[in-house]
């Protein structure tokens, strides 16, 4: 594995100290504690309170904040200041993530670091734009068309969102892409205690740079770990990148074997990877019988049926999925074998319990504990389905 | 475990939001609990109906959302009539007493009223009548330390608007403590 340095947060974009803060305010200060010094975006409910405080806080810590024309744009807009050697990010719900699509491919192809924070409503369309869904997830993995692998994390909270939109930074800085924050109405919109530690307690993966001459380098050359450096700027480094299949030089190739080449590797240094980008967190596996998936504000309001379905003696394990994408794939087929059943609690008709479906492959039971959204699952709902799984 | 469910209703532009952010910070800020905040966030929100849910708890909110609160501040007569039905058992009702008509409760329910906006007023700004109800409340429920929710108060209002803020404050909160010792003898007396 290829080793990566960190370095610390500059404390001139760290607003320590303990605040009372909704999930889009920390999540802003995530992104500003990351050093982040780019913003493109176009306000929609739920998220626009990341762009306010964004645009707020930017004057102060020597960043860019552009209100785009709309969508699409913010997208390239992020990927450019990418390009021109800043992290940058921007934030989005249900309409503008889907006009965000086709550029967030381009951000795939190109290898470009940034942060999409996708704070999810209720759709389809413009569906329910004050109110909480998890039922983009299928489209953070899809959405944009062509082969490719992913990484979209999850906060439940508040405190969390701070945390994860700093991790965002780091991993798309450590593998070359862009990387989702996929929270909702309801985390975005709740306000809870954050602690934002000293900047000497925050390590950030710096943007990884080529140590090759500009006379020697080529934009697409992977290291050892198939992510490729990149140069810096402003210092005599002339390339070509293009979302067309490109070779190592970045030049375009339409063959077959350039295709191979090149989409392969998008997608092996992420599948390669996945060990060290998978989070899950687990709780009680040993001698469950039955085992409840969930992520996001979901795993908050299943606790309490989990606590119900204990107290009656049932075995109930839990697996939180920080990390969505990559799916924990090996974990969920792994436990298959060993559980009676999963429980797949989501916000939408079924999506990640897809996944869980296919992983446990007939080897135990899958039950999903839908919601069209609107507001969080009904606790007792969540302890029906256990009971209904233990069955 | 100890969980309290608290509604703030009124109407957009009263600082109903405020007043749940101050009880909020106060209870995981300044008073070593866990405050959960939540709020209406339709389109309704602007200059009609408008709600704020804050759940303190001993331990961390798990479920977000308030379902029984078994506290209200209701600063307009809509709020208190749409969410009066969904209280707790042995909830207490704080009003305005100008705004707000009290209509039969289930018993064990207990009802204060309080002239917010009248106070206010008096003390040169309406905008601070949230502010006037947050002191009732402090004394009312004694759900949080009083040193906790000034020191809300006065790390969140808009700097030179401290003093009128506290004032407010302590109005609405001498006006409980009285309240309420004038409510104890009337029990003792029966």
């Amino acid at each position: 594995m290829t080793k990566i340095k960190t370095v610390k947060a500059d404390p001139r974009d760290v607003l320590t100290g303990e605040h009372y803060l909704d999930g889009n305010h920390a999540s802003a200060e995530g992104g500003i504690a990351a050093g982040c010094k780019f913003f493109g975006g176009y306000p929609i409910t739920p998220s626009t309170e990341i762009a306010e405080r964004i645009s707020q806080r930017f004057p102060k810590v020597g960043g860019i904040f552009i209100q785009m024309e709309d969508e699409m744009a913010s997208m390239n807009a992020i990927l450019g200041a990418s390009w021109g050697g800043v992290k940058s990010m921007t934030c989005t719900s249900g309409p503008g993530f889907s006009l965000m699509m086709e550029n967030f491919g381009l951000g795939i192809m190109l290898e470009t670091p940034c942060v999409l924070v996708n704070v999810q409503r209720g759709g389809p369309s413009t569906g329910l734009p004050t109110l909480p869904g998890q039922a983009d997830m299928m489209q953070a993995r899809w959405g944009s068309h062509g082969d490719y692998e992913v990484i979209a994390l999850c906060p439940d909270s508040p405190q969390e969102s701070f945390e994860l939109t700093i991790h965002a930074f780091n991993l798309s800085e450590r593998y070359r892409i862009p990387v989702f924050v996929m929270t909702d109405e309801c985390v975005g919109h709740m306000t809870e205690k954050v602690v934002i530690p000293g900047a000497e307690e925050i390590d950030l993966v710096p943007r990884r740079y080529t140590d090759k001459s500009p006379e020697e380098y080529w934009p697409y050359i992977p290291e050892k770990d198939l992510v490729p450096l990149m140069p810096p700027v402003g210092k005599g480094y002339k390339f070509h990148i293009t979302g067309l299949t490109h070779d190592y030089r970045g030049y375009p190739v339409i063959n077959a074997e350039v295709q191979e080449k090149c989409v392969r590797r998008l997608m092996d240094k992420i599948i390669k990877n996945a060990k060290d980008i998978i989070w899950i967190e687990e709780k009680d596996i040993e001698g469950a019988e039955v085992v409840l998936l969930s992520y996001g504000i979901t795993s908050r309001v299943v606790q309490p049926a989990i606590e119900k379905a204990k107290k009656e003696g049932i075995k109930v394990g839990q697996i939180r999925l920080v990390t969505v994408w990559p799916f924990p794939e090996e974990r969920v087929r792994e436990l298959a074998s060993k559980i009676g059943a999963y429980v797949m609690v989501e916000m939408n008709y079924g999506q990640v319990y897809y996944e869980v479906e296919r992983c446990a492959a007939g080897k135990c039971k899958t039950v999903l504990v839908p919601h069209a959204g609107g507001t969080v699952h009904n606790p007792e709902d969540v302890y029906v389905a256990i009971k209904e799984a233990v069955k | 475990m100890s969980k309290t469910e608290i509604k703030i209703t009124g109407f957009g532009g009263q600082g109903v939001i405020l007043c749940g952010y101050l009880i909020g910070k106060a209870a995981s800020i300044y008073d070593n609990k866990h405050a959960t905040l939540t709020q209406s966030f339709g389109p309704e929100a602007r200059g009609s109906a408008c709600s704020a849910q804050v759940v303190v708890s001993d331990s961390r909110v798990l479920y977000p959302y308030v379902t029984h609160p078994s506290i209200m501040l209701a600063m307009s007569h809509d709020g208190y009539a749409t969410h009066k039905n969904s209280m707790a058992d042995e909830a207490v009702i704080l009003y305005d007493q100008d705004l707000v008509k009290p209509e039969e409760h289930k018993a064990g329910v207990k009802v204060y009223g309080i002239p917010a906006t009248r106070f206010a007023e008096e003390l040169g700004r309406k905008i601070v009548s949230n502010i006037v109800m947050l002191g009732f409340f402090s004394a009312v429920t004694e759900l949080l330390d009083r040193e906790a929710v000034q020191k809300a108060v006065e790390t969140s209002v808009p700097k030179g608007t401290e003093e009128l803020n506290l004032k407010a404050f302590d109005k609405g909160y001498q006006y409980g403590l009285e309240l309420k010792s004038e409510k104890a003898e009337a029990v003792t007396k029966a």
